[in-house]
């Protein structure tokens, strides 16, 4: 341990610790611009600066480690003038367009501004003036807010390795681009939005459809209908100024009802479809000896990544499609039809925690029903500014159930937002089918948690499955290159494009930790155990749907509306 | 000529070779085309974000196709107070183009540069790297001739 003096309070913290995280530990809130809790130590923006006794130069708390005996001092005139001139500075070529800004009320720098008593920036005003990239349906970039803290860069080539965001020039010159210099749309970029999360302001969001969704709800010749995946639910409450889980669901679909929503049914549906679907697929593929190990693919990110890096490793993808896309075939099909409504009316909304389906819901494979399956993508955040705009107070909402047909769910259906929670509801529905016996203990913990990459073993009454799940790119990477290179033990994998899964997409409220995520994933297993059916191949509505409409699993109704098939990007800019 | 591809194979185990291999495409085509980024992502074994942003991190590179020769000029404080402004000014008149352009024929291209170490006798260009001293507007012409 080493001992250190901080504003006068006496600290020991472990050697090697930074003065920020020794000031951290005393209570000391130390301002921090290029600083990510997850990430490697940038001291570029010097804004955490500091006196250190001796030094007679100011020093960056995030990356000056502690020694014995330190006299560290944080709030002198000295401290605040500096800190004052830097951000004064980053301002001065800032837009300072925060009325106008996606990040508006939840911005590191504004906040920053405003805590330092920013008011006449003596330096001109200076903006480069350059273009926004909307080459993307899922991701904006608006390089002119851009302070350079490089922490995007990280999230895209260290936590995901696609390597699309890197550095241009230097100096005054230096900017973020996307591979060469070019579009992200031309870039590896994998649209998962875990920039957005990494970026302090508000350089990098999702593209924002509001005004799509209010455009036709005003419209008395749709029928709007929803779906709500099961990460949003968890996060929503973060939107509307609760803790993380505690919006009731009921609530939540009666504040969908009051925004002017007709139908709300939700995508745990059809995650306990998609587990019916890709367990079936997972044992014919054990049986008749089809490509193994096969992956999941109900995260667009991680399949736009597939397609990128690992095009000759396609045909070991399931052949479902996500949650949010059968659901949208079936609900122009199926559900128009029980409910009698033409479909050609219907609009289909699907709120999700994640900025890949917003591009999900472009391809061109995606209009199985006859229309495009999924007309608009919302993401958490922006059904949380829906929510602020019209004023909903949730304390004083009562509850309202989902619509039928296509409302009903299970806890496994629930888990689908963690990472591990694919594979947990496969494990459960696959060992019943298979072995004929009911599943004892439905809690599959091997497999769930933040570890980079999972592994755990199920015997099905003799035929051992041995089964991987991975969250977060680069962890999925290092699966792929065993399954490239031949190596890869396992049958059956699952992979999540963002870290935690779904609850840390890149459509939900702005996560700056994965200790934020944890909270979540917590919340997520709390409802699931809360459910009274928690096996897939149990969800009634699911039955009936089999029944009266796909007849069986992998039948001729799915193979046209819920099954798809992958196509090599062919990225000159890898 | 040689190729690109040659030229970066020849640093693939040169420790920070793709500085040099960079230099000598350089030398070549007198700019870094795409293909050659490309081609030193793969020889270096570095993502292109990465060989790009080496590409473009130092000014004596180029990623956009420009002129043979390269003329720079000195913009340092003792070059700028020098009248290093009217010697860029009959350089752009002269050529046709503006700074940071090249000319249609190929054969020049108009740079910036940061103090090349020649300040005692200001304003300083260089072509192809060769610096040329006390330039003023009336020397550019005959300075100039020497490459056409
Ligand atoms: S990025 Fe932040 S400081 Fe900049 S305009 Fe947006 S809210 Fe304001
Ligand atoms: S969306 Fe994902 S893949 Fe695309 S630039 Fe951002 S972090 Fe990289
Ligand atoms: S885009 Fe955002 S995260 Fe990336 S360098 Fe700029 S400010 Fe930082
Ligand atoms: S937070 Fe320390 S230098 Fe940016
Ligand atoms: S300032 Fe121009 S050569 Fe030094």
């Amino acid at each position: 341990m080493v001992n250190l003096t901080i504003d006068g309070i006496k600290v020991s913290v472990p050697e090697g610790s930074t003065i920020l995280q020794a000031a951290k530990e005393v209570g000391i809130k130390i301002p921090t611009l290029c600083y990510h809790p997850d990430q490697s130590v940038k001291a570029n923006c010097r804004v955490c600066v500091c006196e250190v006794e001796g030094n007679r130069l100011l020093q960056a708390a995030c990356s000056t480690p502690v020694t014995e005996g330190m006299v560290v001092k944080t709030r002198t005139p000295k401290v605040i003038e500096a800190r004052r001139t830097i951000l004064e500075l980053i301002l001065s070529n800032h837009p300072q367009d925060c009325l106008n800004c996606p990040r508006n009320g939840n911005c590191e720098l504004q906040t920053l501004a405003e805590e330092y008593f920013i008011r006449d920036i003596p330096f001109e005003h200076k903006v480069r003036g350059l273009a926004k990239d909307t080459s993307t349906p899922a991701i904006v970039r608006d390089p002119d807010k851009c302070i350079l803290c490089r922490r995007c860069i990280e999230a895209c080539s260290v936590t995901q390795s696609v390597y699309a965001l890197g550095l241009e020039d230097r100096g005054h010159e230096a900017m973020v681009v996307p591979t060469m210099g070019k579009s992200l749309m031309d870039s590896p970029c994998a649209m998962c939005g875990q920039c957005i999360h990494a970026c302090p302001v508000g350089a990098i969001t999702e593209n924002e459809q509001l005004d799509e969704l209010l455009a036709a709800i005003a419209d008395p010749d749709k029928i709007v209908v929803t779906q709500i995946a099961p990460a949003v639910r968890l996060a929503i409450a973060e939107e509307v100024g609760m803790k993380p889980g505690e919006m009731p669901m009921d609530v939540f679909v009666a504040g969908l009802r009051q925004v002017g929503f007709d139908y709300v049914l939700h995508t745990n549906f059809t995650a306990d479809l998609t587990i019916i679907e890709e367990g079936n697929e997972l044992l014919k593929r054990l049986n008749e000896g089809g490509v193994l190990p096969m992956f999941t693919s109900c995260s667009p990110g991680w399949i736009n990544f597939c397609e990128t890096y690992y095009p000759d490793l396609l045909d070991h993808l399931s052949t479902c499609k996500s949650p949010q896309q059968m659901f949208g075939a079936l609900v122009k099909t199926y559900w128009a039809e029980k409910m009698g409504i033409d479909p050609a009316k219907i609009y289909s909304v699907s709120i999700m925690p994640c900025t890949a389906k917003k591009y999900e819901a472009t391809r061109p494979e995606m209009q199985d029903s006859g229309y495009r399956d999924v007309d608009l993508v919302l993401t958490t955040r922006e059904i949380g500014r829906l929510f602020r705009m019209s004023g909903i107070d949730f304390t004083k909402l009562e509850g309202a159930p989902f619509d039928s047909w296509m409302g009903k769910y299970t806890g496994a259906g629930v888990i689908f937002g963690a990472t591990g929670g694919v594979m947990e509801a496969a494990l459960r529905t696959v060992y019943e089918v298979v072995t004929k016996e009911e599943l004892k203990d439905v809690n599959f913990t091997a497999v769930r948690g933040m570890e980079g990459i999972k592994e755990a073993e199920v015997d099905l009454k003799g035929t051992v499955v041995k089964v991987a799940v991975a969250h977060g790119l680069s962890n999925a990477r290092k699966l792929m290159d065993q399954v490239r290179e031949g190596k890869s033990p396992y049958h059956f994998i699952e992979i999540m494009a963002c870290p935690g899964g779904c609850i840390g997409g890149g459509g939900q409220p702005i996560t700056k930790s994965n200790a934020q995520r944890q909270v979540r994933i917590d919340a997520i297993y709390a409802e699931d155990e809360s459910c009274e059916i928690r096996k897939s191949h149990e969800n009634s509505e699911v039955k009936i749907l089999y029944d009266e409409f796909l007849h069986e699993p992998l039948g001729h109704k799915s193979h046209e509306l819920l099954h798809t098939h992958y196509h090599p990007k062919n990225k000159k800019y890898l | 000529m040689k190729g690109y591809k040659e030229i970066i194979a020849s640093y693939a185990d040169v420790p920070g070779g793709i500085i040099e291999a960079y230099h000598a495409v350089q030398k070549e085509l007198s700019y870094l085309p795409e293909e050659a980024i490309f081609e030193a992502a793969k020889v270096f074994n570095i993502p292109v974000s990465e060989a790009y942003g080496v590409a473009t991190f130092y000014s004596m590179f180029s990623v956009k196709p420009r002129g043979k020769n390269v003329i720079r000029i000195c913009e340092s404080a003792p070059c700028h107070v020098a009248g290093a402004a009217e010697v860029v000014a009959a350089l752009e008149r002269e050529l046709g183009i503006c700074m940071g352009e090249s000319t249609p024929d190929g054969l020049f291209a108009l740079e910036f540069t940061e103090c090349v170490g020649q300040c005692q006798a200001t304003p300083v260009i260089t072509i192809n790297g060769k610096p040329y001293l006390n330039v003023s507007p009336a020397k550019v012409p005959k300075i100039l001739a020497e490459y056409k």
